[in-house]
């Protein structure tokens, strides 16, 4: 009897150091693909980091050297029409959930947000062709270009994937904003609309600016819903009805191309494209969290 | 992130009559801010119209044989969409698998067993592995994970489980295998993020009522905290399956590009986003561009299903958290 309870208690014992060891090993085997993707890139993209990158534009293709300057000017580009045309209706969305959303119809747009928060990057690509590139051509005598592959569509494909993230982020924060601060205002006499643009979204500017950040580190490095809407660009070009280049473009064209240069240029634009997204991401974090996130 | 309820608040909001008298411009502010969240459901409603409407030639001419013909035939305009959707539910099934054992396994490490000197930097590097963007997932993929399996992995696996149902070589760098690798690593951060937050909010009774009967570490987690947190975890698996069923360009870099149903974890194959990314931009003939939008369409369709469900099942756990909107 005594035997038994001692032999199934070794046995409890046993699962017990089994399972834990799995569960550690699952925890420290998450670290090793960041190291290993962060390490080559600073061991393969490090190396081939040169100014040329930053001050040169795209040879002739098998030409070695050359820069990829138009690309960064791209997605800084693309970056701005991105931010103009997502900015206000994300951030107006975030105040309607906020402030007015706490309905039926509030909870519907809050799912929907959500939704588009999950449309896969690519289906937006298309959404954007269908919608916007197909109809450039009728745009022609107002945009003043004949080209049906804009920068203009890839500043919209970028703005909806901004759009769901900005404006969750915004209804967030000023649900942050303490309930006392609103009535205040409301005793001094100050209608609501005024309220929430004088005092509410002052208050909650800092996180709001956190989501715009983090949201610009994630477009940033997207490049499915460009493939059909921005194209991509073999020279420098920064007009808006013009097909631009942009970085995460250029990394995949790079990655499939047969030339060693290629491959240089793609992990040194990885390393740059990497840097600029960490700052970004690390940066809005920091923030976020310093405010109770 | 607490988000503050305030019951008060709704007595101002349902009587607008008076404030409205007084300043009219607190309807048009009222209705600015209303459009542009009505435009959300513009846009999700027009997403579906247009890419309906633009597919329209190839779901009249195939029909529901779409979905289960293997014909993809660009140059004769017959086109048949098994391989893909085959190799988009393989591919993210596997990393689903992958990904949720590991992830819950490292959301338990870090919440049960990590000191908060490894904790609080475990997750912070688990959560930039999100930042990273997809192409560059596809390019470590390309030139690091790709020579690995072809030279080490594939020939190991092979040596060893060739007695497995669809294990057979010659092991590519390119094929399944690496794609589910790949997507393994990129849904991650968003399992460990939810059922890390999801186990931690299993009550502290909860554990210490078991741990006073006698039960190891191990049978505590799994009678006591994993029960609790089950619905929690299973939408972030959940969550972690839209995003690899959506991703594009990592896969599309390092799966192969072949457009037969793959019978073996080494085949070359494509899911349904990477043949859009690959095949869209050297399109054939019209009825070409219409299949490709209808797997678009397709993929747009499974992925609201499978979000729906997942956002459903995370926020009746987290009440609507903000970890569930940045992935």
């Amino acid at each position: 009897m005594i035997a038994t309870a001692a032999r199934n208690r070794r046995r409890r014992k046993t699962i017990d150091s089994i399972a834990s060891g799995a569960i550690v090993a699952a925890g420290v085997g998450v670290i090793v693909p960041l190291v290993a993707i962060l390490g080559f890139l600073l061991f393969r993209g490090l190396p081939a980091l040169h100014l040329d990158l930053f001050t040169k534009n795209p040879g002739p293709t098998g030409v070695d050297g050359g820069g990829v300057k138009s690309a960064i000017a791209g997605t800084l580009v693309l970056l701005g029409l991105s931010l103009v045309m997502g900015l206000p209706v994300a951030i107006a969305t975030g105040v309607y959930l906020a402030e007015y959303g706490r309905t039926r119809i509030g909870f519907v747009i809050r799912f929907l947000v959500d939704v588009l928060a999950g449309v896969p990057s690519i289906t937006i690509g298309i959404f954007v062709y269908t919608l916007v590139v197909l109809n450039m051509g009728k745009l022609s005598s107002i945009t003043g270009s004949d080209q049906k592959y804009t920068a203009f569509a890839g500043g919209i494909a970028l703005a909806l994937i901004m759009l769901p993230i900005v404006s969750r982020i915004t209804e967030e924060m000023l649900l942050l904003v303490p309930q006392v601060t609103r009535e205040a205002s409301y005793a001094l006499g100050v209608p609501k609309w005024k309220t929430i643009t004088t005092v509410v979204l002052p208050a909650a500017s800092s996180g709001i600016m956190t989501g715009i950040v983090l949201a610009m580190a994630r477009v940033a490095g997207e490049a499915a819903p460009l493939l059909f809407t921005a194209l991509g660009n073999n020279f420098y070009s920064t007009g808006v009805f013009r097909p631009i280049d942009a970085l995460p473009l250029r990394i995949f064209t790079y990655a499939t191309g047969p030339f060693a240069y290629q491959h240089d240029q793609a992990w040194a634009s990885s390393f740059v494209l990497v840097m600029m997204v960490l700052v970004l991401s690390i940066g809005g974090r920091l923030v976020l969290q310093r405010r109770g996130g | 992130m607490q988000v503050t309820e305030t019951p008060a608040r709704a007595d101002f909001q349902r009587s607008p009559g008076l404030l409205s008298r007084i300043d009219p411009r607190e309807n048009i502010f009222r209705g600015i801010v209303t459009l542009a969240a009505l435009a959300v459901v513009l846009i999700i409603v027009l997403m579906i119209y247009e890419l309906t409407h633009e597919a329209w030639p190839a779901i009249t001419k195939f029909g529901p044989r779409f979905l289960w013909s293997t014909d993809w035939n660009p140059p004769k305009a017959r086109f048949g969409a098994l391989p893909f959707i085959a190799g988009t539910l393989i591919t993210s099934l596997l990393a689903l698998i992958f990904g949720t054992v590991i992830g819950v396994g490292a959301s338990l490490f870090l919440v049960e067993f990590a000191p908060p000197w490894v904790r609080v930097p475990v997750s912070y590097m688990v959560e930039l592995l999100a930042a990273i963007p997809s192409v560059v997932y596809g390019l470590w993929g390309v030139f690091v994970l790709g020579p690995w399996i072809q030279k080490t992995a594939g020939p190991f696996i092979l040596d060893y489980f060739s007695w497995m149902p669809f294990v057979h070589g010659p092991a590519l760098s390119v094929g399944i295998l690496s794609a589910v690798l790949i997507l393994t690593i990129m849904i991650l951060p968003t399992i460990v993020a939810i059922s890390r937050d999801v186990i931690a909010a299993v009550p502290r009774s909860q554990r210490e009522g078991i741990l006073a009967l006698g039960a190891t570490r191990w049978e505590m987690i799994r009678i006591a905290v994993l029960p609790y947190a089950r619905s929690g975890v299973l939408g972030a698996a959940i969550l972690g399956l839209a995003r690899a069923i959506g991703e594009t360009l990592a896969v599309a870099l390092v799966i192969g590009n072949s457009t037969n149903v793959p019978d073996s974890i080494f085949s070359p194959a494509y899911t349904m986003a990477s043949v859009i990314a690959n095949q869209f931009r050297e399109i054939e003939n019209d009825t070409h561009e219409a299949a490709l939008i209808y797997i678009g369409l397709l993929l747009l369709i499974i992925t609201l299903i499978v979000n729906a469900i997942a956002r459903a099942l995370v926020w009746r756990v987290t009440r609507g958290q903000i970890t569930t909107v940045i992935e």
